[in-house]
């Protein structure tokens, strides 16, 4: 792992309880008493200005969502150099928040009709993987349900 | 309402000598060449500016490097419809009395990269939520929303490659475009393109191809403005601000709130129409940012010109020219001009477009364009996006 090459995130303060969680194999995300509402990215508060109580807590969240939204990167970006093409996708969460992550997929085209309009992986059920790809990081990515 | 119409006008308006590939030219070089530019368009002196505008440069940092000490500075940089942004900051500055002749500069050496910074930081919410998912520039989170828009309305990749051909048609009308015949055979690329050619080029990151992609360029461009009462004493014919409009929505295209409509675009575009007092039907050119060829679609849509979900079979109208070619919706002889310079996607894109969009309404409205001259601009818009959909910049310009 020590010759992982993609991008590492670094966790700020308010971000830590999330980082933490990935490496213990749970999906915490902050939600607000108040409006009950989850959020994401992780922020101190509620991001819904019409409530921006700084009463938030991390709760662990389901790890289910769908599809909302995606490319297919053919591009040999780290730490994908060798693995594309590959999915970047934005999960729609059951409790709400919508998250970037990647899709792994056998065939990343399986499906797509490329000269119309191809978006087949909109809308499938997916569930987290914890893909630990440092002694540190844990990353969030997602695979068909 | 009308508060800033007729107010304050564009007098100078440049790019850079060149575009395209100069190793020779740093960051801040490009600024102060289409600075020097844009003045001598309007027949002033740098020792005439007293407001300095720029984006991807601290202004104090332009100010040093150009040798003045300007009384009114903006730095607002969101990307790349940042001079839209800073047009509406002039008129106001102008108007407040803060300046009285404004220099907006733009420079960005995208391509050979001198003295452009380093990498950004890991800790950033891009860099912890974005970043660790193999994103890599612009190709793979400009073109986030698009499949989603597909789902949604149907939208096809013929539909948007459609955007492509007709913006190459009109850059082969521009000498200084950098895929136009003027500067690259077909061998190398260049000259006319068909629909089919771009979905038959090299995939980049699906739904984008590389002729859905614009070219990566150096260079910069700068403009001046100055208050109505001024307007007249200079060697072009002024350009007024008839209205203006800006927001920001998101900055991670993850946490885009509707990844189908640009509230920022809205906003933004709602704005402009409503302190011109004029509506998409009032508009007889437009420049819509193109880093992709979806990113123009959006604003169509956005902007009421096309209604929403409907782009892709707007801009995939074609008709039959006299001599049996074919003519694009939004290409030369197409009933809606829009990218007539040839766009981010065939005339430069420097990875912030914004002021060239900028410039081209300004020669489109003077009548200067040449061969790709639109009959009867008396009206244009200049849009673009900050960040991928994330800010809005939007201008309508007039002449006298």
């Amino acid at each position: 792992m020590a010759d992982y090459t993609g991008a590492l995130p670094q966790a700020t303060p308010e971000s830590q309880p999330y980082w933490d969680g990935l490496k213990e194999g749970k999906l915490m995300l902050p939600y607000c008493g108040p409006c009950d509402k989850w959020h994401f990215y992780p922020r101190p508060f509620c991001p819904d200005p019409g409530c921006f109580s700084w009463d938030v807590e991390f709760k662990q969240a389901s790890g289910r969502g769908t599809v909302y939204t995606y490319v297919i990167s053919s591009l040999p970006i780290p730490p994908m150099e060798e693995s594309a093409p590959y999915i970047i996708a934005v999960v729609e969460l059951e409790e709400g928040p919508r998250m970037m992550t990647n899709l792994i997929v056998d065939d990343p085209y399986a499906g797509e009709d490329l000269r119309s309009h191809g978006s087949h992986w909109v809308g499938h059920a997916v569930e987290i993987v914890f893909d630990e790809v440092t002694d540190e990081v844990t990353l969030p990515k997602f695979k068909l349900v | 309402m009308d508060q800033i119409r007729h107010k304050v006008a564009i007098v100078g308006a440049a790019e850079t000598d060149d575009l395209g590939t100069m190793p020779g030219m740093s960051r801040l070089a490009l600024h102060a060449q289409s600075a020097r530019n844009a003045l001598d368009d309007a027949g002033l002196k740098l020792s005439d500016v007293d407001g300095l505008l720029c984006a991807g440069a601290i202004p104090n940092e332009v100010a040093e490097y150009l040798g003045i000490q300007p009384r009114y500075i903006d730095g607002t940089s969101v990307g790349g419809c940042s001079f839209m942004i800073h047009v509406r900051h002039a008129v106001a500055a102008i108007m407040a009395g803060y300046c009285d002749v404004a220099l907006i500069t733009h420079g960005e050496s995208g391509k050979s990269r001198v003295d452009m910074g380093g990498r950004p930081g890991r800790q950033s919410p891009g860099a912890q939520f974005e970043a660790p998912f193999a994103i890599g520039g612009a190709p793979t989170t400009f073109s986030i929303p698009v499949l989603r828009h597909f789902h949604e309305y149907g939208t096809t990749k013929l539909q948007l490659a459609h955007i492509a051909a007709a913006t190459r048609a009109w850059a082969n009308l521009n000498p200084m475009a950098m895929m136009g015949s003027h500067r690259r055979t077909p061998e190398r690329g260049g000259g006319p393109i068909t629909p089919e050619d771009v979905l038959n080029s090299r995939m980049i990151c699906y739904p984008f191809n590389l002729l859905d992609c614009c070219v990566v360029a150096d260079g910069g461009g700068a403009l001046v403005l100055v208050s109505e009462e001024r307007a007249r004493d200079f060697p072009k014919p002024p350009v007024y601000v008839l209205g203006a409009g800006e927001a920001a929505s998101h900055w991670m295209v993850s946490q885009m709130p509707d990844h189908t409509t640009a509230d920022a675009y809205t906003i933004s575009g709602n704005a402009a129409y409503r302190s011109a007092g004029l509506g998409p039907e009032d508009i007889d050119h437009v420049m819509f940012y193109d880093a992709f060829t979806f990113t123009p679609l959006m604003a169509a849509e956005d902007l009421g010109f096309a209604p929403k979900g409907e782009g892709g079979p707007f801009f995939a109208e074609t008709k039959t020219g006299a001599d049996g070619e074919v003519i694009y919706k939004s290409g030369p002889g197409g009933d809606f001009p829009m990218n007539t310079n040839g766009g981010g996607l065939s005339y430069c894109h420097t990875g912030m477009y914004g002021m060239f969009a900028i410039i081209e309404s300004v020669r489109q409205l003077r009548g200067e364009c040449g061969e790709r001259q639109v009959p009867g601009v008396n009206v244009s818009m200049a849009h673009g996006p900050g960040g991928m959909f994330a800010s809005g910049g939007t201008l309508i310009l007039g002449r006298e």
